[in-house]
């Protein structure tokens, strides 16, 4: 299958480090916010993002936690493929809390949606934000934007954007495919 | 994704290794669902489930009710007692009328072995078997290795001993189908007469002294004394089948080492196991009722997506 690289590992880097600027500008010392990495393919993206924000901005006990939606989806058996459940490991109430969903790739925002329904078996937040790497222009189903985005794009339908991290994949990359 | 080799979960006997593992995958994930502040997923919300219990049921049923709701499905009860089954219906007629209302999935329990193969064979719906006479009651034998998988990281290479009344027990047998599954080994004990002639054939072995069944097992299963399936007496007092086959502390104390002591429940405290026994530590019976929710949960979801 033919690819093309839409974001080269450097670019990725220094994509990655505006986001983090980004949620700093917005979320100062983070002691009110909470990061939640959307699984599978958000987690990745969540864990780099809060190694920036305490490596390099030395902002310490950001809440990171990862939130499964499988059960929340709306396209139960009407897939060809059975859903996959992954972990949700929310260690934390996120009551009144600023809560960030991260994900890769912003698609038709049905992930999203099920992700906004699945918190709130955690508490009730105060405001939800949303960050992706990836934001996919034109191909959205419901009324949902990013408030951080790293890269948009135009795709069409058939055509898949994959995003490698080099912890997973072997190297940092975006690809359309 | 993988996905179960059935439609209906009739018996252990009609599952493979890997629908095992599949099942208690997905009730890890809902087991941490059901230890949310808020306890519901909305995944089933198109799915209507009856649950029909031609027996008596405390647990089974509460959890599958349970089971169900924590996955919002709709939910119809039904218990023969207040039915038409009184008047004479017959099961295919009931269970198809209930049918006709749209229903899904079918949880049932029935006296008679074989009873939700039956239905199966003859009804448009998903069957879940909750316990069919003395043959199977796959949703218990489930929880039962889930629970010792939590307790001892694995089943597989492990030592089950089932004590007590093997002859009426469906629990019995599907443990001992699903234990033999995983890699476990088991023992069963219990007095000559409730123990089925030809057990062996299941490739089980027989001990009939309690003392040696526990000091070479990693687990005790002791099963509840069935007082209302025996027609005879199978042992001459209960008083004498608790001296015999019943554990108290003095003589788990006595084993020099640690078992853990299972019971599917309703315990008849004093004739199987003592209170003491019960609540002790080694005791894991409270684990398995909560256990039993997140399996059933896991159980309903997996064959509800098979659902056309």
């Amino acid at each position: 299958m033919s690819q093309k690289v839409l974001l080269t590992s450097k670019e990725v880097n220094i994509i990655l480090h505006r986001l983090a600027c980004q949620l700093i500008e917005n979320h100062l010392d983070f002691s009110n916010s909470v990061l939640i990495g959307i699984q599978p393919r958000g987690v990745s993206l969540a864990q780099r993002l809060k190694t920036i924000l305490e490596t390099d901005y030395k902002i310490k006990n950001i809440p990171l936690g990862f939130l499964d939606i499988t059960f929340f989806r709306d396209d139960f058996r009407r897939g060809e493929k059975q859903l996959e459940a992954n972990k949700t490991q929310i260690d934390f109430l996120v009551e009144d809390k600023k809560v960030v969903f991260i994900d890769d790739v912003l698609f038709t925002g049905r992930s999203i949606r099920a992700a906004l329904t699945a918190i709130q078996s955690f508490g009730r937040p105060s405001e939800i934000e949303l960050l992706v790497l990836i934001d996919r222009r034109f191909s959205r189903h419901l009324p949902i934007q990013p408030d951080y985005r790293g890269r948009q794009v135009d795709v069409i339908n058939d055509e898949n954007v994959k995003v490698c991290w080099k912890e997973k994949d072997g190297e940092d990359a975006v690809y359309l495919m | 994704m993988s996905e179960l080799s059935v439609n209906h979960l009739l018996g252990i006997k009609y599952l493979n290794k890997k629908d095992i593992d599949l099942i208690f995958e997905t009730a890890d994930h809902f087991k941490e669902v059901i230890n949310r502040p808020i306890k519901k997923v909305p995944s089933l919300r198109d799915i209507t489930i009856a649950n029909i219990f031609f027996e008596n049921s405390t647990r089974t049923k509460l959890s599958f009710e349970l089971a169900q709701k924590r996955l919002s499905a709709d939910v119809i009860s039904f218990s023969t007692a207040q039915s038409s089954v009184k008047k004479g219906e017959t099961l295919i007629d009931t269970v198809n009328n209930i049918l006709s209302m749209k229903v899904d999935m079918v949880v049932m329990r029935h006296a008679n072995p074989g009873a939700a193969y039956f239905l199966s064979q003859n009804v448009k719906a998903s069957i879940i078997n909750a316990g069919d006479g003395a043959h199977e009651h796959p949703t218990q034998a489930l929880l039962d290795s889930y629970s010792i998988r939590e307790r001892l990281g694995k089943v597989g290479g492990k030592k089950v001993v089932i004590v007590g009344d093997i002859l009426h027990s469906r629990v019995a047998l599907s443990n001992i189908y699903a234990l033999q599954m995983q890699g476990a080994e088991v023992k069963v004990c219990g007095p000559k007469t409730l123990i089925p002639k030809y057990i062996e054939s299941l490739g089980v072995t027989v001990e009939p002294n309690l003392r040696k069944a526990l000091e070479w097992c990693d687990v005790a299963n002791m099963l509840r004394v069935q007082n209302e399936r025996m027609d005879v007496n199978y042992f001459p007092s209960t008083r004498e089948y608790a001296q015999q086959y019943g554990v108290d502390k003095q003589l788990l104390d006595s084993l020099g080492k640690e078992i853990v002591i299972m019971h599917p429940g309703p315990i008849n405290r004093g004739v199987e196991i003592t209170s003491d026994v019960a609540d002790s530590k080694q005791s894991v019976i409270l684990d398995q009722v909560e256990n039993g929710v997140a399996i059933r949960m896991a159980v309903i979801y997996l064959l509800a997506s098979k659902i056309q």
